[in-house]
């Protein structure tokens, strides 16, 4: 990890510089988990929470995150105002950076914008999600429900289901889990995917019963509904019915497989409600939880590593 | 003025020729070829024994090209209306600079080039300045709109060479057939911008590995390939004449092969980023190399050499699309298409010569003779006694290195910035007249 240089895509990082993160990430954890949830680790230093996407889960994991690190966190949401004001997404970070926050963290519909941000950008950027690009917390995040379940990524058959072409947490995911040895199935529709996915590294299938049997983890993504109307699967339905999740599918996989959903889940349509309340192998609130500590731990080594993490 | 050219290497495609000799040209037009008994040099001038009355300028071209006026059919002056992007000044300059003597500009103005005041607007700013020849290339349609067809035979009276909604294909196929047909008395081809936006409207970039890993969501091949398809089906029906513009893709060029073995009358042109680049340049979400069709994939990069190297391309086209920084130094879906490609056509091309794709005289007929055939202006891209002097002298050995910011045009969108070429224009003669170097 360089320190002030940011975690904008798993692309970027090394196998080491990602369990690092991740092994941070497992005593931020034990932060979370006491009664009083905070160490002073960056205190007197601003968070700033730039999203000019709409985010309610990520924004709040980032928010908790900073605050048990005690650290300022300013949110700004930059969803539409500013925009019809006319000023650039360049121009608007600026502006906040000249208020000197210590680091920034930003999701932006645009993907690629945080390799123009930090070309303007003296600050460290950690990336809350770019367009259909990379989504590197979340990666992170999955990483760590894995190894925590599993006690390592090695060679697991991980399965990634739903929309991979327009999905963020898909590319992030299987950046980090080839880096960590493991072997990824993309299981969707062709119409939300192509053939060149394969070149990241996962074998790819359109079929339920391949994919899932055998698995050792199962990731659901989110079916955007809109994606109906440009026509790219007929029916809710139809798409529950062949490419979602059911108690009989989950059978096909490994005894011990874990379930696994970057929310919010549409209950019945890719991810049926037996599967993500089933508490043997749903690990969907696991990974909420994780969340907060990838990203107590990503600031912690984008920003403040100097002062340690421990309360002395 | 009155000028013999020695010691250059003389070539001219459409008197398939090359050769080292002298090239008188007498006011502004070329008189022939003269050989050394023909003529004695004294000091700075000469006499040559045709013309007694007259003294001669000459120019040395040793170890130079001395060759038809580079003729560059498909630019983006943006003028009128974005004039900040660029104006005919600095467009025509910026193809003086690179070594054209002439430029066609496309309609996508504001007003559109679809009336005969802004065709004549045009023409008349480019000839007070000199630099270059603007042969303007009007709309197809009004407002480029592609609902009604625009007044084309008032604007090839005005001095429209063609037609075209380049940038905005016409996407209705009755109405492009109507157009076609439309246009066969004129004799003029219509300029096919091949896009079909129901494939293309959501990518921003070529789909393939590359998008992938940018996480961009991808143009297919198709979306050019399955409109230069419907395109050359209808100029076969109609046979009208076709020129397909900026070919990138492996199944347009085959198509544009089976066409002309058909004998449908269909033309096509490339630029210098599409035979130079592929879809990698995009790497590091480069805006300088988001243009429209997209840089493909090596493969289709590779069938574009094959179709220079065998004839299936007639031309070679800048699409200079000049935009200002603000345009481009933003988020990459929201960055405008296109690339400043005046002053770095020929040394790009040069490079297909150096690399034994394509012999000299292909590379000029490519970037004269045939586009003035295509456009059928007469007594230019040649060096045929009576032709008007236009021309361009290159040295095709001269390394020099890409630099936006020496960039005479006002666009320094290139994703060519810093790439050493070897080869460049160092004096293009217009009408007879002078042109500095490409330095001075």
């Amino acid at each position: 990890m360089v320190p002030g240089k940011g975690i904008i895509g798993l692309k970027y990082l090394s196998r080491k510089e990602i369990e690092q993160i991740i092994e941070t990430a497992f005593s931020m954890r034990d932060v979370s988990r006491r009664s009083v949830k905070k160490v002073p680790t960056l205190r007197g230093k601003t968070v700033v929470n730039l999203f000019f996407e709409a985010s309610t889960r990520t924004k709040t994991s980032f928010e908790i995150a900073a605050k048990r690190l005690s650290a300022d966190v300013v949110n700004f949401s930059y969803t539409s105002s500013s925009i019809s004001k006319g000023e650039t997404t360049i121009d608007t970070a600026k502006n906040i950076e000249a208020m000197h926050p210590a680091v920034f963290i930003i999701r932006h519909s645009s993907s690629g914008v945080m390799e123009l941000l930090s070309r303007h950008l003296k600050t460290p950027i950690i990336s809350a999600g770019d367009g259909t690009n990379e989504h590197p917390t979340q990666g992170m995040l999955d990483i760590m429900t894995i190894m925590d379940e599993k006690k390592r990524i090695d060679d697991l058959k991980i399965v990634i289901a739903g929309d991979i072409y327009h999905s963020r947490v898909a590319r992030s995911d299987i950046y980090g889990m080839t880096k960590l040895g493991a072997r990824v199935y993309f299981f969707s529709p062709p119409t939300l995917i192509t053939d060149d996915f394969a070149t990241l590294g996962a074998s790819i299938t359109y079929d339920a019963k391949d994919a899932f049997t055998d698995a050792d983890v199962i990731i659901m993504l989110r079916i955007q509904l809109e994606r109906q109307a440009t026509g790219l699967f007929p029916s809710t339905r139809e798409y529950s019915r062949i490419f979602g999740l059911n108690a009989q599918r989950l059978k096909l996989a490994r005894p011990d497989v874990i379930v696994m959903h970057p929310g919010p889940v549409n209950r019945g349509l890719e991810l049926s409600s037996s599967v993500a309340d089933d508490a043997d192998h749903s690990r969907i609130l696991k990974q909420v939880e994780n969340g907060v500590s990838i990203r107590m731990s990503a600031i912690y080594h984008t920003i403040g590593e100097e002062h340690g993490y421990t309360d002395n | 003025m009155d000028i013999l050219i020695i010691n250059g290497l003389l070539i001219d495609p459409a008197q398939d020729m090359e050769q080292t000799d002298a090239l008188l040209i007498e006011g502004d037009t070329i008189q022939g070829i003269i050989d050394q008994k023909d003529y004695t040099i004294k000091g700075d001038r000469a006499l040559v024994n045709s013309h007694p009355d007259r003294v001669f300028m000459i120019i040395d071209a040793s170890g130079k090209w001395v060759v038809p006026g580079l003729m560059d059919m498909h630019t983006h002056l943006r003028d009128p209306g974005y004039e900040y992007k660029e104006d005919i000044v600095t467009g025509t300059r910026a193809a003086m600079t690179g070594g054209f003597t002439s430029v066609c500009a496309m309609p996508n103005t504001r007003p559109v080039n679809d009336n005969k005041s802004v065709t004549r607007y045009m023409i008349s700013k480019a000839n007070d300045c000199g630099y270059t020849n603007l042969y303007p290339i009007a709309s197809i349609t009004k407002a480029l709109e592609g609902s009604e067809l625009s007044e084309i035979y008032d604007l090839v009276d005005e001095g429209a060479v063609a037609v075209s909604d380049d940038g905005m294909p016409v996407s209705s196929a009755g109405l492009f057939r109507k157009a076609l047909l439309y246009v066969k008395p004129l004799g003029i081809p219509v300029i096919d911008h091949p896009e079909e936006l129901l494939l293309s409207k959501s990518g921003y970039m070529n789909e393939g590995i590359v998008s992938v890993r940018l996480g961009l969501n991808g143009i297919p091949q198709t979306a050019e390939s399955v409109a230069v398809a419907r395109d050359i089906l209808i100029a076969g029906e109609t046979n009208s004449r076709l020129h397909i513009a900026h070919i990138s893709t492996r199944y347009s060029i085959e198509l544009v092969r089976w066409a002309k073995k058909r004998g449908i009358p269909v033309t096509c042109e490339v630029t210098p980023h599409h035979f130079s680049l592929n879809d990698e340049a995009v790497e590091g979400y480069n805006t300088n190399a988001k243009v429209n069709p997209p840089l493909r994939s090596e493969s289709d990069r590779q069938a574009v050499l094959e179709a220079i190297a065998d004839g299936t391309v007639d031309c070679i086209v800048t699409d200079h699309a000049p935009h200002s920084y603000d345009e481009k130094e933003i988020e990459f879906d929201k960055a405008l298409n296109g690339i400043s490609g005046l002053e770095t056509s020929l040394g790009l091309s040069l490079k297909l010569f150096h690399d034994k794709i394509i012999s000299r005289k292909r590379l000029v007929q490519m970037m004269s003779s045939r586009p003035y055939e295509i456009l059928n202006i007469k007594d230019k891209g040649s060096l045929k006694t009576g032709a008007d002097a236009d021309i361009t002298i290159i040295d095709p050995g001269e390394k020099w290195t890409v630099d936006k910011n020496m960039f005479v045009s006002k666009g320094r969108n290139t994703p060519f910035h810093g790439m050493e070429l070897k080869g460049r224009a160092v004096m293009t003669i217009l009408g007879g007249k002078i042109h500095g170097s490409a330095r001075t």
